[in-house]
Formats: structure tokens, sequence, C-alpha cells
């Protein structure tokens, strides 16, 4: 490792050297920046599983615009839309179809735990509305009291969700009424609830007697082939006499829901104050990790300033070590993270894992946050007279 | 060339103070000094004389604060950081501590003195700092690190790491303390045969008669005044 150094920095690879003289201060050293790394990648995993599964019932439809009332700051929440809106939105002649979409929550008594499952009910005979998984199983949906399940609902064990199929449907009651399971889809329990099913409209006002059909709770629209959603959407808000809908583009929906969730709710602010937390104790453990190694040489630094050495050549130093446990202290870090938000999703089916762009963006923080800390710590050098620091 | 004066080293009406307020206090008082090139100058006088102090103001380890220091040419008094650096590299300093690196073997310490000037392979500084080291009789100890090395010869590593880089001047604090008789006759003899062949001048502190004996001048500071020019 010296000699590879050694020929690609083109002198002593003194930086490795200094880390490696003491393998046990090496191994703390690596341990603080690890340990950063770890704090950085939970939080980031929290937040992220958070935007995740805030976009996660996007993903079950497919639509272009999207209506809503004024104060539906998220797909759940909010008041009705009256249907007489679709049908005016289809006078438009780039809107092509049109769908009402109802939510509400199920509440499954289950031998040990009630799961409070997120509903969705649609139009069975308009599987475009729906996400190709979902379209191919609508067929099931048509009978009367017939669902769907997310298959990675929280309390609904695996290989119970498993044996879910159309030849072995599972029925449990639901408001006096009987509601047969024959198909699963891919969800995942969100913050908001414990999992999602998929029902028809015309079961879903049999489940929920004092919603009305007249009433869904959005309204999702199909453009024509070519057609902006956003123009549409511009021209729909001024074709609806009802200013306080929300005519949005479906895209600008899913990201003014996750803008919510993380601005404006109390759980994504605590989360966002958890990564900025995470950052903050993480840049402290690494400044303190690069400042204690340039103070513990101090001496030997004075005396290459004494020799002729420049401020660049220690700064290429403190980068050198930067680097090196950057890269060390980063690869016990990814796995703790992994293994830790891998245990974290599996204990709650939240969305929590590793991405490529965390990993990314906490190593180059990493790197960048020890060489900044090891440039400050070496501002003493530079300023002080060699004799004074040996 | 300003490495070809007569005198790489004139100090004039230097002073210099520690401290702060109530607390400054003054070490060094109206030093005039010529240092002849080639030749070995000795500071002596007793603990706290200011000898070291002068030897760091002189080897521009420390700004000058009042008066005038002139090194291979340049005044030292408010010098860039720039004209510092490169007039360090033309120096070689033994510190009284030997300030070697402890991470770095023997050889790797030395290496340093001679990487600063950025002009030879890396195979080729290897090789020379082998041969210093080996002149000195530590062939033998190259890939040693200081912790294994007892204090004369980490004492010699200092020596070898400041001669390989052909310095101009030397300055060295006590160089032969921790040294015993033959090796410290063997650094002096090495010193002053860079001063006949190369014409290196030789400013050192030390306490050591036998190096008394071979120097060319020597200079004695009591309570930071210089009180004696001997030769």
């Amino acid at each position: 490792m010296t000699r590879l150094l050694h020929a690609i920095l083109g002198r002593l690879p003194i930086g490795w050297l200094q880390l490696t003289h003491s393998r046990a201060r090496f191994a703390a050293a690596l341990a603080g920046v690890a340990f950063a790394n770890v704090l950085v990648f939970v939080q980031l995993g929290i937040m992220n599983s958070m935007a995740t599964a805030t976009l996660k019932p996007y993903d079950f439809f497919s639509a272009d615009i999207m209506i809503s009332a004024g104060d539906a700051n998220s797909m759940t929440e909010g008041g009705n839309v009256a249907r007489q809106w679709l049908l005016q939105s289809l006078a438009d002649p780039d809107v092509e179809s049109g769908m009402g979409l109802f939510i509400g929550t199920v509440s499954w008594q289950r031998a040990n735990r009630t799961l409070g499952l997120t509903t969705y009910g649609i139009d069975p005979i308009q599987p475009k509305f729906l996400s190709s998984d979902l379209a191919s199983k609508t067929a099931v949906m048509q009978l009367q009291g017939a669902g769907l399940i997310d298959r990675f609902s929280r309390g609904l064990p695996r290989d119970e969700a498993a044996s879910i199929r159309p030849q072995t449907p599972l029925s449990f009651e639901v408001s006096g009424n009987t509601l047969t399971l024959y198909d699963t889809f891919a969800g995942g329990g969100g913050f908001g609830g414990d999992g999602y099913m998929m029902v028809s409209d015309q079961t879903f006002l049999t489940l929920f007697a004092a919603r009305s059909s007249s009433a869904p709770d959005h309204i999702l629209l199909k453009t024509k082939p070519g057609a902006d959603p956003d123009q549409v959407a511009a021209r729909l808000r001024l074709l609806i006499s009802d200013k306080t809908l929300r005519v949005r583009s479906y895209a600008a929906a899913g990201q003014e829901d996750l803008s919510y969730q993380q601005t404006k709710r109390p759980t994504g602010i605590i989360f966002g104050f958890g990564v900025i937390i995470g950052i903050l104790v993480g840049l402290v453990i690494v400044y303190q990790v690069l400042s204690t190694d340039v103070s513990d040489h101090m001496r030997e630094y004075a005396t290459f300033k004494a020799m002729g050495y420049s401020h660049l050549f220690f700064l290429g130093i403190v980068i050198e070590e930067a680097v090196i446990l950057g890269v060390f202290g980063f690869i016990p870090g990814i796995a703790v993270g992994t293994a830790i938000l891998t245990a974290m999703a599996a204990a709650t089916t939240l969305p929590l894992k590793m991405t490529f762009g965390m990993a990314l963006s906490v190593f180059v923080g990493t790197v960048i946050a020890c060489t900044l800390s090891g440039a400050i710590a070496t501002r003493r050098l530079a300023a002080a007279d060699p004799a004074d620091l040996f | 060339m300003a490495g070809q004066n007569k005198y790489p080293i004139a100090a004039r009406n230097l002073n210099h103070w520690f401290g702060q307020g109530e607390a400054r206090k003054q070490a060094l008082f109206d030093i005039n000094l010529e240092v002849e090139r080639g030749s070995l100058t000795v500071l002596v006088g007793p603990s706290g004389s200011g000898k070291t102090t002068l030897l760091t103001l002189l080897g521009c380890l420390r700004d000058v604060q009042n008066g005038s220091v002139q090194l291979l040419g340049h005044e030292l008094n408010e010098a860039s950081g720039a004209t510092l650096m490169s007039l360090r590299r033309r120096l070689g300093f033994v510190f009284q501590a030997h300030n070697l690196h402890n991470s770095l073997t023997a050889r790797q310490n030395v290496v340093m003195g001679l990487q600063v000037h950025g002009t030879l392979p890396a195979g080729q500084i290897d090789k020379a700092a082998s041969h210093v080291l080996g002149l000195l009789g530590l062939g033998d100890r190259l890939d040693y690190l200081p912790a294994n090395l007892w204090g004369g010869q980490k004492q010699r590593v200092a020596v070898a790491r400041a001669l390989i880089g052909n310095p101009d001047v030397i300055f060295a604090d006590e160089p032969t303390a921790a040294l015993d008789r033959e090796s410290g006759g063997n650094v002096v003899a090495l010193i002053k045969r860079l001063g006949h062949e190369r014409g290196t001048t030789t400013v050192m502190v030390t306490h050591d008669s036998r190096i008394l004996d071979q120097a060319d001048r020597i200079v004695t500071l009591e309570d930071g005044r210089l009180v004696d020019k001997v030769r």
C-alpha cells in the first residue's frame, strides 16, 4: 500500500504512514468516521423512506391530471370533489377520459392486532388508470365485495399473503360486509397506515356507506397523446368554476404532497432535523478525528516547514488522510448502515433502504468534511513560526 | 550568486522579545554579527543566554522583530512567506531534540530532506539517503523507526537529513550532545569537510569542548548580549 501510494502521490505517503503508525489509533479514527457515516445513513434512510412512502400510492395509478379539494394537501387528506367536474373536464378537447378515486381506511380485526388499510375505490372497467400490475388484476375487482390487498402490509404474515390467490381467496368482515381478497399487489407500510387495499368503487361505497358516488376524493384525468398536462391543467382551472379546487398535473400533485409531508407535517420536520443533527454530529466527529491527528503531528509538520515545505504540502497530507479515512471508514459505515436500515425495514415494513445516491453523497460529504477539518486544523501551522511549534 | 557572498549571514542591531504586555521580556539585545562563508561558528553561553533564539532567527525559523538579518543575500525582516520558504530549502537544520518524524523510518526521514527540492526521481533520492546514512554509520538501520533507535543514532539521522540537500548553511543546536566521542568527531569532521570542499557555512550551538577546538570562530552570549567574539 505504501509503495502504491508513493507511486500515485509522487512523494512519501506521509498521511498513510502517520495513520497506520499506531494501529489502535487508526482503528479508533476509522470507528469515529464509520459511526458518523452510520448516523447520517440512518437519518437519511428514514427521511428517504418518508419520501418513498409518500409517493408510493401515486405509483398505483396512471394519470396525467389530478383534481382535488382545496384542502387536500396529501392524497389521503382533504374533502371530496363533485363528480360534475369530471364531466366538465371532459369538455376540454385534450382530455381523453376521467375516473373518480375514492379513499378511505378499512380496519381489519385480526386475532392479535387491527390492521389499518388505506383503501382505494377505483373503476375496474378503466384499467388504464392503474399501474400495469394492478391493471392486470381488475377482472376480479368487478365482483361485488372483492378486493386486492398489499402483500407487504404490516401485520400480514408473508406466507398468509402468499396464499391469497383467486383460487384460494381470503374473506373477512368489514362493517357488517364480507370483503373477499382474491389477489395481492406490492405496496408496503407507510407512516399513515399498515398497508393498502384496492377495491371497485361500488365495493368501496358498500364498505363506506356514508360516502356518495357523486363525490370521490380525487378525479384522475388522462390527456390525449401529445398534450401537455400542465397546459391542460391551466385551461381546466379557467374552465372549472369552483376556484377552491386544486387542478394540477399528476406529477405536480405527487411533488406537492411530498413537499407538504417534508415541510409542514411534524414527522417530516422531525426527520429533516434528524438529518441535520446527524450531519452536524458527523461533522463534529470527523473534525475531532482530523484536528486531533494534525495537532498530534504539529511538531513534525513544523520541522517540515523549517525544511522549506510549503503549506500546500501539508494540505496534501491532510487531503491524503481525509481520503484514506473517508474510504476506509466508509466501508464499515455503509455495511453497518445497510444492516441497520434493513433491520428497521423488516421491523416496520417502511421502505428503508440504502440507495446509491445516499452512499455517494455520504462518501463525498465525508471526504469533503475530513478535508475541510484538516485544512482548518493546519491554519495554526500556516500562521506560526516553526520555532514556536517545536 | 547570493550564496557566494563573503558573509552569507549578517545580523545588525538585532533585538528580540518574547511575550506581550507586562510579560514581554527582551531575549536579545543589539546583536551585530557577520559569519564568513565556509566557516564553522560556534555560539556558546550559559543556559538562557539567547543562543537558540539567535540560531532560529538567523535560520529564518522565527520572525525578525527588530533590526536586520541578512541570510544568503536576503533580508529576513518582513520577508515574504515565499522568500522564507525558498531560503529554508537552502539550509540544513539539526535540532537539539532531533525532531524526527516518528512514523517514518530513518531512510524516509532523510528522504524528506531531499524530496523538498523536487528535482530527483524517488529511486535516486532513496539511494542518496541510504548513502548518507551509511557515511554516518547507520547503513544497517535504514528501515528502523526512530522509536527503535537510541539517542545517538537519532541524532545522526537528523544530521543526515540536514546534510543530504547539500545546504549553503547548516544551523545546528547541540548536534553532538547525544553522540559518543567517535560519532561526534565524525559529524564535526564531516561538517568541516563540507566547509572546505563546498563552502558550506555552519553556525552551531554547543557546549562540546571537542568542537570548540575545531571552531573557526567562537561567539559568546550572556543575558542576550554578544559579549565576546574569538578568532
